[in-house]
């Protein structure tokens, strides 16, 4: 076998697997949205049809138009996008300093304390999800403590509303926060720190200029690995969200298995990764833009 | 300020200690030196005697467990690294990658908030001393060693501080590029005027640039003085050994006659005679020290000399310009000699009887 063929087999490999797990059910899922609901195995029209002229077409933008149209979708978005924000900044501002906090630990300390970063993927998600619930609800063990020591008369309303989603949200991927950051900050020379204080840097001074520009690609990275899967995200919302809190995923999630409208359910995914590339384009500009040099 | 402070040396090291821990010696172990404004200073020493803490002392990163440092007479003690008219030229050059040559260049006055014309006059300025003018706008992963090296010397220069730290400025260099370098670093202080404070390992560094230096060794100052008579007059075997090579002869005092002590040494085989202008009493353990380029080396020796020694070539390092053979005496003790290649094919083969032959005035009496 040649240098090239091996070549091109190792660089094949990455392409077939993205090509037979990413691309090909992406087709299948924008085939669906351009169909229309029906009823039957599987629940939607056929988008090639065999007429009297050969084969025809039967695709239309009325899924999408739908979305455009319905302000329950809309929002759904909106909501989603903002709500995934708000978790981001949050979890970026408990992030950072943890990250930090790591990094200047004593080297005998670090590795445990990263360890207890990711311990809690060792339960599964859903089960974390699950266990919040037991804290928050109204005879739940944070309300019962409040209680006990008088501190409250009534229950605290900590679960089924937005504080609920976002504590979620921020609890959960918070470890995919410090990470990247950690890496940042871990690559920091501690001589630059040491050559800005000797150029007049008080410590906050030798943050802002120093440390803080140089984090920034894991402070990206960190934002990105969060925001994007929080914008999609269908199991908070839905467990600690109530039926008040309307993110996308739930909607997404409604439409296949309630209304099993399979169509519309597709174009909400279609258009919500559109949605998602926007983020992701910008951060492979940024990229692209702290490696040239 | 009073006016004795006028008076007062540049920069004071008062009996400074620093530990690490509280077990073992200290890393800086009551270090007393003055530095002249203007002064070409370097710290001398092996990895570990503690020469690096001694200069984060002075940049401030590093709190003395005892005694003072003073720089135009004010107290230290309680300056931190930002305010203090010091600045460090680091081992690692530690550039900031995420700034240009001519910001990185600009961070100091920038940060004490300098007026923009100022700072960018100062900047070129600057640039145009160290040679980089037409690199200003690059960033530091796109320079070359040499060129990262003069950056950080004018980042730390730029700021007219009162001592300016340098941390082994020249060991990332490669080889020719740091002989070229010394020159130049020189030149440039001649120019600027400021008191540089250096520390290196490499001895040939330190004698070549500085117009004094001091030899470390554990928290300690060894020796300190003008290269040449640390060179020719070290005080112990430790400052002749680390200062270039030297051949040690174990003996013991026989007789004084002047200023020539007669040093029998049974690994050299004879007597030795070496002149000593402070005498030792006779009876004394003592160590003759003589380095390498001192001693005659012939076939034919020259055996009316003060000290002559016969032995048998047992190796040749050729370097061009100068050969080092290892020649074995009748002991068993083998000699460095150093003989600069003159004639093409002067050179002594291995196997030849020679005779090593040196002055009195040459060697060293040292009392180990």
């Amino acid at each position: 076998m040649s240098e090239r063929v091996r070549r091109a087999l190792v660089i094949a490999l990455p392409f077939a697997w993205l090509a037979l797990f990413f691309l090909v059910p992406f087709v299948i899922v924008l085939g669906i949205s351009l169909a229309e609901q029906a009823i039957g195995i599987p629940p939607y029209t056929p988008l090639l049809v065999r007429g009297a002229g050969g084969i025809e077409l039967h695709a239309s933008l009325a899924n999408f138009a739908l979305l455009a149209a319905d302000p329950l979708y809309l929002r759904a978005y909106a909501d989603a996008v903002l709500y995934a924000a708000a978790a981001t900044a949050i979890a970026l501002l408990i992030g950072y300093p943890m990250a930090y906090a790591i990094v200047r630990a004593p080297k005998a300390w670090r590795n445990t304390l990263l360890l207890l970063v990711i311990l809690p993927f060792w339960t599964s998600f859903l089960i974390r999800v699950y266990a919040w619930i037991g804290l928050l609800s109204n005879n739940g063990l944070v309300n019962s403590v409040l209680l006990a020591l008088g501190l409250v008369r009534a229950p605290l309303p900590l679960l089924n509303n937005l504080f609920a989603v976002e504590l979620g949200l921020v609890y959960s991927y918070l470890p995919f926060m410090v990470l990247p950051l950690y890496a940042a900050l871990e690559k920091l020379d501690p001589a630059l720190l040491e050559a800005a204080s000797d150029l007049g840097c008080r410590p906050a001074a030798a943050f802002r200029r120093v440390t803080l520009p140089l984090s920034l690609p894991g402070v990206m990275a960190g934002t990105l690995l969060v925001f994007i899967p929080m914008c999609g995200e269908f199991v908070i919302p839905d467990l600690l969200g109530g039926p008040s809190t309307l993110m996308i995923g739930k909607v997404l999630w409604d439409e296949f298995f309630t209304n099993r409208d399979w169509p519309v359910a597709s174009a909400v995914a279609v258009a919500m990764l559109v949605l998602l590339l926007v983020p992701m384009g910008l951060l492979r500009r940024y990229l692209a833009g702290t490696t040239a040099d | 300020m009073s006016s004795a402070a006028g008076a007062a040396p540049h920069l004071r090291i008062e009996r400074v200690v620093k530990r690490f821990g509280p077990q073992g010696p200290p890393a800086v172990d009551s270090v007393s030196l003055e530095l002249a404004r203007g002064e070409f200073f370097a710290l001398l020493g092996p990895s570990g005697c503690g020469k690096t803490t001694l200069l984060r002392l002075l940049a401030g990163f590093e709190r003395p467990d005892a005694g003072r440092i003073l720089i135009d007479g004010a107290d230290m003690a309680d300056v931190p690294p930002y305010a203090r008219p010091v600045n460090m030229m680091f081992q690692s050059y530690a550039l900031f990658p995420h700034m240009s040559v001519a910001e990185n260049v600009a961070f100091g006055l920038r940060q004490d908030r300098r007026p923009r014309l100022e700072i960018e006059r100062r900047v070129a300025a600057m640039l145009d001393l160290v040679k980089l003018g037409r690199l200003a706008q690059r960033r530091p992963g796109q320079l070359s060693g040499g060129e990262k090296q003069r950056v950080a010397l004018a980042r730390a220069l730029v700021k007219e501080p009162k001592l300016l730290l340098l941390d082994e400025p020249l060991t990332a260099l490669d080889r020719k590029l740091r002989e070229e370098t010394r020159y130049e670093l020189v030149a440039i202080q001649e120019r600027v005027g400021i008191t540089f404070f250096m520390v290196t390992h490499d001895q040939e560094e330190a004698m070549s640039m500085a117009g004094r230096i001091a030899v470390m060794t554990e928290g300690r100052i060894a020796q300190m003085g003008a290269p040449h008579a640390v060179y020719e007059a070290p005080a112990t075997r430790f400052v002749a050994d680390f200062l270039g090579a030297v051949n040690f002869f174990a003996g013991r005092v026989e007789a004084i006659e002047g200023r020539v002590h007669r040093v029998a040494s049974a690994e050299a085989g004879a007597t030795l005679r070496v002149a000593r202008d402070v005498a030792l009493a006779a009876g004394r353990e003592v160590v003759v020290a003589i380095r390498p380029e001192k001693i005659a080396i012939a076939a034919a020796g020259d055996t009316a000399a003060a000290n002559h020694l016969a032995g048998v070539v047992e190796a040749v390092s050729y370097r061009g310009e100068a050969s080092t053979y290892r020649v074995a005496l009748a002991s068993g003790k083998l000699v460095r000699v150093t003989a600069p290649n003159i004639a093409p094919d002067a050179r002594l083969a291995v196997g030849t009887r020679v005779t090593l032959a040196w002055s009195a005035e040459a060697a060293l009496v040292l009392e180990e």
